[in-house]
């Protein structure tokens, strides 16, 4: 076929996509976004079908039988995990403002720079070959289809280079629209999705080609592919280790689903709904399975029509309508190749430049201290600067390692050492959001070992294969050192290299997680992201999630913000949070908290976490004390139990302890108002016969020639009230003597009946004389009693009197004395006024007169009910009155019999 | 004096009421007693009293309500009004003021002191 053809075929396609991706941005602008869509969403997930699965799997299925859908059935088991796993990554993605799978890891365990930088390089290492294979894979397939079976290595005449620039302005121009990162790529995305659409149809119309137009149908071919001997054993798992490969397959392809950057990329940074999620969990493993029914029949239909002739069975796709001449077919399934490998290549530059961008490139200039400080308009120009100049770098990269190293080492198994690779993230990334205890050394020391092993183990192995070292590495171990050889570590041999390394490298790097994360302490920083990421629910509201104590003046902020932003963009962004949260901003005060976390937050998006950290501490004077001690409380209660579960204890035990504080200050307020009132109370009372003694001695003294009968009658009234005045005083005494608990009781054993009794005859003739009559009900038999006998007699005393005070002539008092078996029940019952029900409580309050009233309250119902409460209740027992207006009144009280 | 003024002496408790009323007696006062807010009313609408000493705290019509009424009574415009009260506190005795009264007095009280006040809240 003509080489012109095809390269104008191909640049069309790629006109195309730009054409598509403009389309997308434009609909953005006009509020029509096409990639907020599940179904856009699931099929930008199918950038997972590369070109190695395009092409690669035909290949691997010729030669594994069905091993090859291990890689396809991994992330079908992990669709159904998309939900609880995906979703949470998501939504700390979206509250952290994340852009890449190294700012997601190096955010969890305490923004560090190290471990995004660690992470970025790793990212490369273990990606940039897999994006050169797709370049091959585009060289290769190109070559096919011109028939220039030898390789050019003339530079200017290698049209692979020539699509490297094109797809690189391509990324370039969609790809750095904005410097915020975790903004939508919203025409790439759509570009990608309309790929993957592309490659199934054409993968699907070659399938269809093989199975019915070269031959009858599925069970021709298995029929006529039967015959062939070697064929018989692919249609099962045998062979060798085939369970331990099959199962490493499918572990990788699992983490590579969710983890490889631009899988991360799509399904995470460029998510637009989590709701997308949904639809996404059936529609890509349906995807991968419909873009695989036709793998086998194409592989089989290759094996039986070149059964003689050598044609390496990864391109049997693009062989065998070449073979039977159908140039137009041929064509499809080309750029159906080519899509597969464009999109991967877009995608993967996208996540690999921002990080590279981010967390190498970005960390450097920013920790500089010229850019701290200054105002330079053109820092949204360096950024987006940095950022092309990464796409290109990566892609160079990639191009160079395609051209001048890749075609040393064998492709084949690229793939799985890149999903290898990625698999070390994992633990950190798994680990980080369901153990609050793994700790930054943890996961640095998890993925540095991790990697370590993975290239010792597969890189080694593909360099020496390639004779670039010896390879008596592999057949003797390095320095004759048996054990250590890179394929059979510490003796392990009989597994293929990828279960091989794998096995290793995450014994290894899980343990060094675990063990790292045990032992080492996390600084405040990550014990608060720990917190953050785990418990995501909880800190998704961004108000509960920030825990900035810093101070920062609002100009300060917004010149920071409009470095990299712009002045239009970040006074909108500024003003609407503050909007949103009613947050009320003064230029010239200091900046809320929560508007400074949001400015890092924002900042993050555009040059990484720990960028962000960087520059935004420039601006704020952190208050280090306080968030120290925040985080000493939750360092030591993490070391006891698990944190997230002490804490909330803590801040609940805090806020009990505050209620408590508060009830008790509030106590001691009331204490001591009722205090005062009480003291003005009493010195109230003791005003009345004081008065009346100082009034009338004045008398007395200055009229000596008062008649004698006068003068008896005002110093019989002086000696009266000065007796109420001692009462007074010895009551109030008694009663500050019950309160305070100073009076102990002095328990004796005694007959009760025999205290009533001689009270009843003492009263008897008190009542005679205001002629009323009294009455005694009691049981027969003695009633013994181990109280107070002095402060029970109190008690009846000041019933009694209180009684015979209220009732009228020719009226009776009842007393009624009850053995109750456990207690015994007193009731003195008057023929009084009786008492309103709103004053039966209030009456045995000594503060009853106190409430600021100016009515008198009766008369004698002043401290005597009080102290019999106080001396009943110590005894523990009750009192209480029943009464109604003009019925009389019943006060009762019960005390335990303590011998009963 | 030429004639002697009349002073209505309100006091629930006896002892001060036997007292107040010796000490006016004696200083030349026509003196009129009630022991409680009812008979202090009751004894209102039927004299004009010149001055009333006037208990706050009492079982049933409190001082205050007996000094209002006074106050805002067209027959008693001239009525001078003296509390007489253990309520000591700078509140209660601003209230009292407030209520139209001429003189607080605290109790306990001297006898000269409360004779001479009151004359000369009278000449």
């Amino acid at each position: 076929m003509s080489k012109a053809i095809i390269v104008v075929s191909s640049l069309l396609y790629l006109l195309l996509l730009f054409c598509i991706a403009y389309y997308a941005e434009y609909k953005q602008k006009q509020g029509k976004s096409i990639i907020n869509n599940a179904y856009v969403y699931a099929l930008s997930l199918g950038v997972f079908c590369t070109a190695w699965t395009y092409y690669g799997s035909v290949g691997r299925a010729t030669t594994n039988g069905i091993g090859f859908l291990a890689i396809y059935i991994g992330p079908t088991i992990m669709a159904s995990l998309f939900f609880p796993v995906l979703r949470k990554i998501i939504r700390i993605t979206k509250a952290q403002r994340i852009n890449s799978i190294a700012d997601f890891i190096s955010t969890r365990y305490g923004k560090n720079a190290t471990v995004a930088s660690v992470v970025s390089i790793f990212c490369v290492i273990g990606v940039l070959p897999y994006i050169a294979l797709q370049l091959k894979a585009i060289t290769i397939s190109f070559d096919i289809l011109t028939n220039n079976m030898a390789t050019s290595h003339n530079l200017l005449s290698d049209t692979t280079l020539y699509f490297t620039i094109f797809l690189a302005i391509f990324i370039i121009i969609f790809g750095t629209r904005s410097v915020d990162a975790t903004e939508k790529h919203e025409g790439l995305v759509a570009a990608v999705a309309f790929e993957s659409i592309i490659k199934l149809i054409a993968f699907l119309v070659a399938g269809v080609f093989v199975t019915c137009g070269i031959f009858n149908g599925f069970n021709d071919i298995f029929f006529k592919a039967s015959h062939i001997d070697e064929f018989t054993k692919l249609f099962t798992m045998e062979g060798e280790n085939a369970n331990a490969g099959w199962f490493a397959s499918i572990l990788l392809s699992m983490v590579a689903v969710m983890f490889l950057p631009r899988q991360f990329q799509v399904g995470v940074i460029e998510n637009v709904k989590e709701e997308h999620l949904k639809k996404a969990v059936w529609l890509f493993p349906l995807y991968l399975f419909v873009i695989n029914i036709f793998v086998i029949p194409i592989a089989f239909g290759g094996k039986i029509i070149f059964q003689n002739m050598s044609v390496d069975a990864d391109t049997y796709v693009l062989a065998l309508p070449l073979h039977f001449n159908k140039p137009l077919l041929s064509m499809m399934v080309f750029i159906g190749g080519f899509s597969a490998a464009t999109s991967m290549i877009i995608v993967e530059t996208i996540a690999l430049s921002t990080m590279v961008s981010n967390n190498l490139v970005m960390p450097i200039i920013f920790s500089q201290n010229k850019f701290k400080n200054t105002i330079d308009k053109s820092i949204q120009d360096t950024i987006l600067y940095i950022r092309r100049f990464s796409i290109l770098f990566i892609l160079i990269l990639a191009y160079i390692y395609d051209q001048f190293v890749a075609h040393y080492f064998s492709l084949v198994s690229i793939g799985l050492i890149s999903f290898t690779g990625v698999a070390q993230f994992a633990p950190a990334i798994i680990g980080g959001i369901y153990w609050k205890g793994a700790t930054q050394k943890g996961a640095l020391a998890s993925i540095i070992v991790g990697f370590a092993i993975w290239f010792y183990t597969l890189i080694i192995p593909s360099i020496a294969h390639a004779h670039i070292i010896s390879d008596s590495i592999l057949n003797n171990g390095p320095f004759e050192i048996f054990w250590l050889k890179p394929q059979a570590l510490f003796g392990l041999e009989g597994f293929d290299s990828i279960t091989h390394a794998l096995f290793w490298s995450m014994f290894f790097n899980l343990s060094a997680y675990i063990l790292f994360s045990i032992y080492s302490k996390p600084n405040p920083q990550e014990v608060y992201q720990a917190e953050v990421f785990v418990d995501i629910d909880i800190y998704q509201n961004p108000e509960k999630s920030n825990i900035w104590r810093g101070t920062a003046y609002m100009p300060d902020l917004y010149s920071l913000l409009e470095n990299f932003l712009g002045k239009e963009r970040s006074k909108n962004l500024i003003q609407n949070y503050a909007h949103r949260h009613k947050i009320s901003i003064d230029m010239h005060a200091k900046a809320d908290p929560r508007i400074v976390s949001f400015s890092e937050k924002i900042l993050a998006g555009v040059i990484g976490s720990s960028s962000a950290r960087i520059m935004v501490s420039s601006v704020t004077k952190e208050e280090e004390l306080s968030l120290n001690e925040v985080f000493k409380i939750l360092h030591e209660s993490q070391q006891m139990i698990e944190l997230n579960k002490e804490l909330r204890k803590k801040s609940i035990e805090l806020t009990k302890a505050t209620d408590l504080l508060k009830e008790a200050n509030l106590q001691l307020t009331t204490m001591d108002e009722l205090k005062d009132e009480f003291l003005y109370t009493v010195t109230h009372e003791i005003r009345t016969p004081l008065t009346s003694i100082r009034s009338l001695a004045e008398i007395v003294h200055e009229n000596p020639n008062l008649e004698e009968a006068e003068r008896n009658k005002f110093l019989g009234a002086v000696v009266k009230e000065s007796e109420r005045l001692s009462h007074l005083i010895t009551k109030v005494l008694n009663l500050e003597k019950y309160e305070s608990g100073k009076q102990k009781l002095n328990l004796t054993s005694f007959n009760f009946i025999e205290l009533v009794n001689d009270l009843y005859s003492s009263y008897e003739l008190i009542a005679k004389d205001k002629k009323i009559k009294l009455s005694l009900q009691k049981p027969n038999s003695m009633l013994l009693l181990h109280a107070d006998k002095d402060l029970l007699q109190q008690v009846l005393v000041n019933l009694l009197s209180n009684a015979i005070k209220f009732t009228p002539e020719d009226k009776t008092i009842q007393i009624v004395v009850s053995d109750m078996q456990t207690e015994i029940q007193v009731s003195i019952i008057d023929a009084g006024k009786g008492i309103a029900l709103e004053l039966h409580e209030l009456i045995f309050d000594k503060f009853f007169q106190a409430k600021n009233q100016t009515i008198k309250k009766p008369e004698g119902t002043g401290l005597g009910l009080a102290i019999c409460k106080r001396i009943v209740e110590m005894h523990n027992g009750k009192i209480w009155v029943e009464s109604e207006v003009e019925k009389g009144a019943r006060f009762t009280f019960t005390i335990p019999n303590f011998e009963a | 004096m030429n004639q002697a003024y009349k002073i209505l002496v309100v006091d629930d408790d006896p002892f001060i009421l036997m007292s107040l009323e010796f000490l006016m007696r004696k200083n030349g006062f026509d003196v009129m007693i009630a022991r409680n807010g009812t008979e202090t009313l009751e004894l209102l609408d039927q004299n004009s009293p010149d001055v009333v000493l006037l208990d706050i705290m009492m079982p049933d019509v409190d001082g205050y309500a007996i000094c209002k009424h006074i106050k805002s009574t067209e027959k008693h415009k001239l009525c001078k009004v003296v509390f007489i009260s253990a309520k000591s506190k700078e509140i209660d005795i601003q209230k009292g003021y407030n209520l139209g009264a001429e003189l607080y007095i605290t109790k306990p009280f001297s006898n000269k002191d409360l004779v001479n006040k009151i004359t000369a809240l009278l000449d």
